[in-house]
């Protein structure tokens, strides 16, 4: 069912939120230290196990893909609530941080992928 | 009968679902357009910046959200369902795949999410940001457009600052777009190999996808096997890892 993917998606983003709670508790943070990032590593994990031994069916799945095709539309709605006027006094600190973090970038790719090709 | 007033009310009392209508909307416009681009531009990348524009015309904390009838897509777009959706985009990815990306895919992660860093934080220090917490909310902004915004949530930025952040993260997402076709041969990018550092390294999931199908379609999901993971190696170190090494240093 349906319910069954929707169901382990919402128990990896609450266990992942609550260990991020956890850990940013311990660093002293006074934040959320990952917990994103460890929900994914969950649903990465149980899904795949799920499918391996067979109980997360084709269903399940669905309920897990429909949130991650509403991925984009939700970061549409996510950009419409920012204080867009505000930031746009700094708006170059946006274009010039985006320029040049995509020119590191891309002086990196051949670096790394000679690295990557003589180790094969 | 006002049925103007009604109308307003039922919008307004059913914020959330009025929502899914606006969004999807915006989204139908903006990949209409971008297709007009024969794809060099992907729809979500104009989907996003019709986001922002309908942000500035909220004109306030909340952007589009600071008008009540349009207070639903603030629930929309919140962190709830924001983190949610996030976590799903993880579901697909192969362990037995990531293995096999190795040592070079994980590196190519580490310096992606190192050189966004370094952008983000020069670029801020340099326009007189001097706080740890907005200088690397702009940093992770520039690693992603949702880096930035879960970190800064994660480190009490201002909402000026997340909105800095989510911009650097589409500026950068647009631009691989549109240079990595201009760009390919310069690099070296037409193997599986180069593929796969190309996604650890620029991460923006629309962005690689798009840029890469530009160059050649079987080499996109290479590109989507590295960059899926960027988001979530972005959340996790941003907030934390990169947090205290930019209070260690300018705190």
């Amino acid at each position: 069912m349906v319910i069954y993917g929707v169901a382990l998606l919402a128990f990896c983003y609450l266990t992942g939120v609550y260990l991020g709670d956890i850990l940013g508790a311990l660093l002293g943070v006074k934040a959320n230290v990952g917990g994103v990032g460890f929900a994914m590593l969950f649903l990465i994990i149980l899904s795949n196990k799920g499918i391996d031994a067979g109980w997360l069916d084709k269903k399940s799945q669905e309920g897990i893909a429909f949130w991650s095709a509403m991925y984009i539309p939700i970061v549409v709605a996510m950009s419409s609530i920012q204080n867009v006027a505000a930031a746009l006094s700094g708006g170059a600190v946006a274009v010039l941080g985006g320029v040049l973090g995509i020119v590191l970038g891309f002086i990196c790719i051949p670096l790394l992928s000679k690295l990557g090709g003589q180790k094969n | 009968m006002d049925l103007m007033a009604m109308l307003t009310k039922v919008l307004t009392k059913n914020g959330l679902i009025f929502a899914f209508v606006l969004i999807g909307l915006t989204n139908l416009i903006a990949y209409k357009m971008a297709g007009l681009t024969k794809g060099r531009i992907h729809g979500s990348a104009v989907a996003i910046f019709f986001g922002l524009v309908l942000a500035y015309i909220g004109h306030g904390a909340k952007g589009i959200a600071s008008i009540p009838m349009f207070a639903g897509i603030g629930m929309m777009g919140g962190a709830m369902f924001r983190d949610f959706a996030i976590v799903s985009t993880a579901f697909g990815a192969d362990l037995r795949e990531i293995k096999k990306v190795g040592a070079v895919g994980v590196l190519s992660l580490v310096f992606g999410l190192v050189t966004s860093w370094i952008a983000g934080v020069a670029i801020a220090y340099m326009f007189g940001y001097r706080s740890p917490v907005d200088l690397c909310t702009i940093g992770a902004g520039v690693a992603t457009f949702v880096v930035g915004p879960v970190t800064g949530a994660a480190l009490g930025a201002s909402s000026e600052v997340i909105a800095i952040s989510i911009a650097a993260g589409v500026v950068k997402s647009v631009l691989v777009m549109i240079m990595t076709p201009f760009v390919a041969k310069m690099i070296g990018l037409n193997n599986p190999q180069s593929a796969m550092v190309f996604g650890g390294i620029m991460g923006t999931t629309s962005g690689t996808a798009a840029g890469m199908a530009a160059v050649d379609p079987k080499l996109v999901p290479y590109c989507a096997m590295t960059a899926t993971f960027y988001t979530g190696s972005g959340c996790l170190t941003f907030p934390s890892i990169f947090y205290l090494l930019t209070k260690a240093i300018f705190g």
